[in-house]
């Protein structure tokens, strides 16, 4: 654990009492907290270089290009996509997900066709595709899950058919922490002639993502749970698809020629980012790429497989909790204790400045698949260390004695 | 580490409320129903009310929720039913009040007529758990206006 301990000093946020108490972040699931040099460089971005890009002849107007496109060029090595004309900066996953949902299923699918998804999904990949289905008469078909909270490739092959034209998952799952196959769904789906839409959200920031490894169709993730400033994310897209993509949004920025009655469109990426993009957030993800990078995907990866193997084994000695997911698993944990409703027992906890999640997570289907209203989590990153584990499952158990107590 | 500060919030009387609540159930015969969610955290509640000219006859709730919610919809119903639709109406402003720390003036009663109630007033120096407690009141509010109409 020692190799990470220069990265908390990096996070400012964190070095803070919580009511009364050092604060305990385990939110990095709902979103990750910033390190200096991100909050530097959009800070440097409004001091020194504001100004739009794309169009000024001026020299502010060329840096604030430079670092916006520069921006691109760190999320294309970052996912390895085989080019920045497939890097399209977003609001953030929702609309990156949303934006293939509207331009790409509503022309491409009819009725009969079908959509396949999983029953682990947040609603931001699970909305957009019950619209999609709605207005174009397609069905939704969802895969199974497993006892331990895992898709199975062979549910993946019985369910698929040539009726299939998209399909789309979470790679990991904010709730289960489980990290679904995708180089292999993606193998499947391309048999069948079907596209894959992947939620990035919670694996980009944590794992090593190689798109074209993956050899995904879509792939989307946001800045702001990798340590990179909220309002911006990325829909990565392989151009043979993205080409014959109407944009989604009309206006400035995504224009070429503009007469009175009909218009043409800019060439990839552009078309697909109308009006003034997001240039603060995306030099800011850039940064956010640079500190990533510098720690290293796979020293990130192996801390927190190492915290959340201990995080699991801790609180498994605490009777009457109930975990949710696999044992192999992303670095968060969700789960409940016996006769203490999450709310309440993230209430006990925010009291000794110990930050985790409670409710439906965004995954309502999931809640009523495990049968649960609702539960908590506690999800890790690169700045949390092993103290932070034993603050909180002690935590856990003075929550017990606690609620314990009164009944 | 201790939860000392905690003790505000989950006064005995709240978890008693929790673990027995009151007039949980529904109401057989006529009356009107209202079914909230807390979306972001998965509460919920159905609340039934029996209103007879212009007075609460009865109310029963069922749902699911934390120990605030659950508690907050036991107290309400104890404290509701008998009382017209006006008074209730007051009451549920006066706990609105309560919840966002402010002065409860101008009220014909008092605390004390609350009853259980006031033992939620500790909830208001939790912000992000008033609306757990005010979910009951929100739901008996729009019951009253169905009614009326």
């Amino acid at each position: 654990m020692a190799i990470l301990d220069h990265v908390r000093r990096d996070f400012p946020i964190l070095d803070q009492h919580v009511n009364d108490h050092p604060l305990v972040y385990l939110d990095s699931s709902a979103t990750s907290q910033k390190p200096q040099q991100v909050i530097d460089a959009v800070d440097n971005y409004y001091k020194q270089y504001n100004s739009n890009v794309h169009r000024g002849v001026h020299t502010l107007g060329s840096y604030a290009t430079d670092g916006y496109e520069g921006a691109r060029k760190k999320v294309k090595d970052f996912i390895n996509a085989p080019s920045t004309k497939e890097v399209i900066f977003t609001r953030g996953t929702t609309t990156a997900l949303n934006t293939v949902a509207y331009s790409y299923a509503r022309a491409n699918l009819s009725e009969g066709d079908e959509i396949l998804l999983t029953k682990m999904e947040h609603h931001s990949n699970l909305i957009p595709w019950q619209q999609a289905a709605k207005a174009t008469g397609a069905t939704l078909t969802y895969l199974p899950l497993q006892e331990d909270g895992t898709i199975s490739l062979s549910d993946v092959e019985s369910m698929i058919s040539d009726k299939t034209k998209i399909v789309a998952m979470a790679h990991v799952s904010n709730v289960l922490g489980t990290i679904n196959p995708i180089k292999e769904v993606t193998e499947i789906a391309h048999r069948y002639g079907a596209v894959t839409v992947v939620d990035g959200a919670q694996s980009v920031p944590h794992m090593r993502v190689d798109v074209q490894d993956l050899d995904v169709d879509f792939y989307a993730f946001s800045a702001h749970k990798m340590v990179g400033p909220t309002g911006i994310g990325v829909l990565y897209g392989k151009q043979s698809f993205l080409n014959d993509m109407e944009p989604v949004e009309f206006g400035g920025e995504m224009i070429d020629f503009v007469n009175l009655y009909d218009s043409t469109w800019k060439e990839l990426p552009w078309k697909f980012e109308g009006g003034t993009p997001i240039i603060a957030g995306a030099i800011g993800l850039g940064a956010a790429i640079d500190y990533l990078e510098s720690v290293g995907m796979a020293q990130i990866e192996k801390h927190e497989h190492e915290l959340v193997q201990y995080a699991l084994e801790q609180m498994n000695t605490i009777d009457g909790i109930t975990i949710y997911g696999p044992q192999e698993r992303a670095g968060l944990v969700t789960f409940n204790l016996d006769d203490v409703h999450p709310h309440d027992l993230a209430t006990a906890l925010d009291s000794i400045g110990v930050a985790v999640r409670a409710g439906h997570h965004c995954a309502q289907p999931l809640m009523k698949e495990l049968n649960v209203v609702a539960t908590a989590r506690a999800s890790f990153y690169l700045y949390n260390t092993k103290q932070d584990v034993d603050v909180f499952v002690e935590g856990l158990k003075k929550a017990k004695e606690f609620f314990g107590d009164v009944f | 580490m201790s939860f000392n500060n905690l003790d505000t919030l989950y006064r005995q009387v709240i978890m008693d409320h929790y673990k027995n609540p009151r007039n949980r159930g529904q109401i057989e015969g006529d009356h009107l129903s209202v079914e909230l969610n807390n979306p972001t955290c998965g509460d919920r509640i159905d609340l039934q009310l029996k209103v007879d000219d212009g007075v609460v006859q009865d109310a029963k709730f069922e749902g699911e929720g934390c120990s605030i919610s659950l508690s907050s919809a036991s107290m309400m119903t104890q404290v509701i039913i008998g009382q017209n639709v006006e008074d209730a109406l007051k009451m549920s402003q006066m706990f609105s009040d309560m919840m966002l720390g402010e002065e409860m003036e101008g009220y014909e009663f008092n605390l004390d007529e609350l009853g259980d109630i006031q033992a939620l007033q500790g909830v208001a120096k939790f912000p992000a758990r008033i609306k757990c407690a005010t979910l009951a009141w929100k739901a008996m509010e729009q019951g009253v206006e169905k009614e009326e109409s």
